[in-house]
């Protein structure tokens, strides 16, 4: 049976106590696309440190900013882009931090990306601070 | 609500920090000032039990990284102990069982700081 392509989006208020509803929306979905627990833990943890980032370092803290998460799925990847309007950052400074190195320098954001490449298949960065920034996350069936 | 407690219970100068609920980036200030307490009272011996930890993500690891230092440098530690296999996974992914000492029960933790 073929799985035709379903594609979902919301959209949040950039706040940490969004996370929790911005996880069971994400968990949900992947359930629903078929991957094992295993891997909506995965997916799940990868969106929350994406969204993490944005609310902790894109806005300044205090304002009335949003993030949109648009899902699309199919029988062969699932595509999770979260986009945001902040001020960005460069992703080839943040390389691939050991422990080490971030208890010595305490990478902003770095923690968490290297996460995400860990989680994912596919991590893209598309960053146009102040505009548009958007993180791909995918992961192939 | 919030989705995540965190409970203390010092035996002798043993501290152990029991954690319930979700550790992500809303709820990680909460753990980092319980923490935070035990190092302003000096109680550098502590055991974080994680078997109801449902949840954690890089802000909740932050907050072991943000003390580990400090607390060995003044003699004590930071054990983790029951954690659920999900929780373990994502500590695993990041290297943490080279670098804290991971339990499957709190009585085996406990005894490591005493017999040190």
């Amino acid at each position: 049976m073929t799985l035709n392509k379903i594609k979902k989006k919301l959209q949040f208020d950039s706040k940490t106590s969004n996370l929790v509803k911005i996880r069971d929306f994400v968990s949900n979905l992947a359930g629903k696309a078929g991957f094992d627990e295993d891997n909506i833990n995965k997916i799940e943890l990868a969106v929350d440190e994406a969204c993490s980032n944005v609310v902790k370092h894109a806005y300044p803290s205090g304002s009335d900013y949003k993030i949109d998460i648009n899902i699309e799925f199919d029988d062969k990847k699932f595509v999770v882009r979260v986009q945001d309007q902040g001020k960005g950052f460069n992703p080839t400074e943040l390389g691939t931090p050991d422990i080490k190195t971030y208890l010595e320098k305490r990478e902003v954001g770095g923690l968490g990306i290297h996460m995400m490449k860990e989680l994912m298949d596919q991590v893209e960065f598309n960053i146009h601070p102040n505009k548009k920034n958007q993180v791909t996350l995918t992961k192939f069936k | 609500m919030s989705g995540f407690e965190v409970e203390r219970r010092d035996k002798e100068n043993i501290s152990c920090l029991y954690v319930k609920g979700f550790l992500d980036a809303h709820t990680a200030p909460q753990f980092e000032e319980a923490i935070q307490n035990l190092v302003d009272e000096e109680r550098f011996k502590i055991i974080v039990n994680l078997c109801d930890l449902t949840y954690i993500s890089s802000a909740g690891l932050g907050v072991f990284m943000g003390f580990i230092e400090d607390i060995r440098s003044k003699g004590g530690d930071l054990k983790l102990s029951n954690m659920t296999s999900k929780v373990y996974k994502v500590f695993d992914l990041l290297g943490f069982p080279n670098l804290y000492e991971i339990y499957e029960d709190e009585n085996e933790a406990v005894d490591k700081y005493q017999k040190a």
